[in-house]
């Protein structure tokens, strides 16, 4: 009766945690504006980042260098996504108010990753100002 | 491989709050570390020496995780110093945690006192699971009082979360081997090195990443009901 009991707590207060700490990660990203240079190359340029954008930002953001700081927040970002991705799915016939709220959080995740590819771009093209002038 | 991600990552904290010099604001956690360094490499002379299916692994994982719960208290302590800083209320804090560290400390002897004829795998579950509980509510009644001040510094909000992620995670993985003991081999198992390893990757991340005076509204990572 106690495990049943400290086990349901536990898990509540896991899944109260998980999404506090995640939603402290993306917060982080909330505030930034994203650059010309990032909507054109994602086309994004009139509207805003939609929530299934994720995977495909991801996947620009693999073809830039890495920065080898934003790793594991992209990773721990990414965790959340799957997860959001998998309860909007199972929520959407029974919970349609619930589904809105994930996909706004989904949203948010794909807009962290714009942010982390426009961060990727700008190194990059330090990256590449840097070797030009190495040269010369 | 997790037992040396998990180290890497302690050392990683330790090494990078003292080039920070703030090895004696968060001296807590950086005695925490230390300590579970060495018992990490106890661990590893226990299973190279006596295997990992032997009594003396066991006894030493067991005690000695009991041990570092109670210096992650002191760490919990600190939180909540740096939470009511600004009330004055660091002594009443200081006591009150004490109280609770001899009271976890003196309830855990007589239990194992009154158990020692019959000290089984069972028992120890049970001692953890109630041991991580006390941290899981520790933490989340940081946490509330993290809302309840408007608490804005990301750096101890982070720090907190993760903590809470930790403790919740490891009192459920030892509720449910505690009904379900099946289920220990295949999934529970894992579920306390992995954290093993969270913890402290998390908090290396938040002390290299998170500035100092980076602020953040916690009301807005609450989910609410609409």
């Amino acid at each position: 009766m106690i495990a049943a009991l400290i086990c349901v707590i536990s898990v509540a207060a896991f899944l109260q945690f998980f999404v506090s700490y995640c939603r402290s990660i993306l917060a982080s990203s909330k505030n930034i504006a994203l650059s010309d240079r990032v909507r054109e190359v994602t086309g994004i340029a009139n509207q805003e980042v939609g929530a299934d954008d994720f995977n495909r930002l991801l996947q620009l953001l693999r073809l830039c260098p890495e920065r080898g700081d934003d790793q594991s927040e992209i990773r721990a970002v990414g965790t959340y996504y799957s997860l959001l991705a998998v309860l909007h799915r199972v929520s959407r016939p029974v919970a349609p108010r619930f589904a809105v709220w994930l996909e706004q959080e989904r949203q948010s995740c794909s807009y962290f990753a714009a942010v982390a590819l426009d961060r990727r771009i700008s190194y990059s093209r330090d990256l590449f100002t840097q070797q030009i002038s190495d040269r010369l | 491989m997790v037992w040396i991600l998990g180290f890497l990552a302690e050392v990683a904290v330790v090494v990078y709050l003292i080039s920070r010099r703030q090895i004696f604001r968060y001296y807590p956690i950086v005695f925490y570390f230390v300590c579970d360094a060495f018992v990490t490499c106890g661990l590893y002379y226990c299973v190279r020496h006596f295997g990992f299916q032997s009594a003396t692994y066991s006894y030493f994982y067991y005690y000695t995780d009991s041990v570092l719960n109670v210096l992650m208290f002191c760490v919990i302590t600190k939180f909540y110093q740096e939470t009511f800083a600004e009330m004055g209320v660091g002594r009443h804090i200081r006591a009150a945690a004490v109280t609770l560290i001899v009271l976890t400390g003196v309830f855990s002897y007589a239990v194992v006192h009154q158990n020692r004829t019959h000290l089984t795998t069972h028992f120890v579950v049970e001692l953890s699971q109630n041991v991580y509980f006390v941290g899981v509510v520790l933490t989340y009644l940081l946490w509330g009082a993290i809302l309840k001040l408007h608490e804005t510094r990301t750096r101890l909000i982070q720090l907190v979360l993760a903590l809470g992620i930790y403790f919740s995670a490891d009192a459920g993985s030892y509720a449910l081997r505690n009904l379900f003991p099946g289920l220990e081999a295949n999934v529970l198992r894992w579920i306390p090195p992995m954290m093993g390893v969270w913890l402290p990757v998390a908090w290396a991340y938040t002390f290299a990443h998170v500035q100092e005076d980076a602020r953040l509204e916690p009301a807005r990572l609450m989910v609410r009901a609409r």
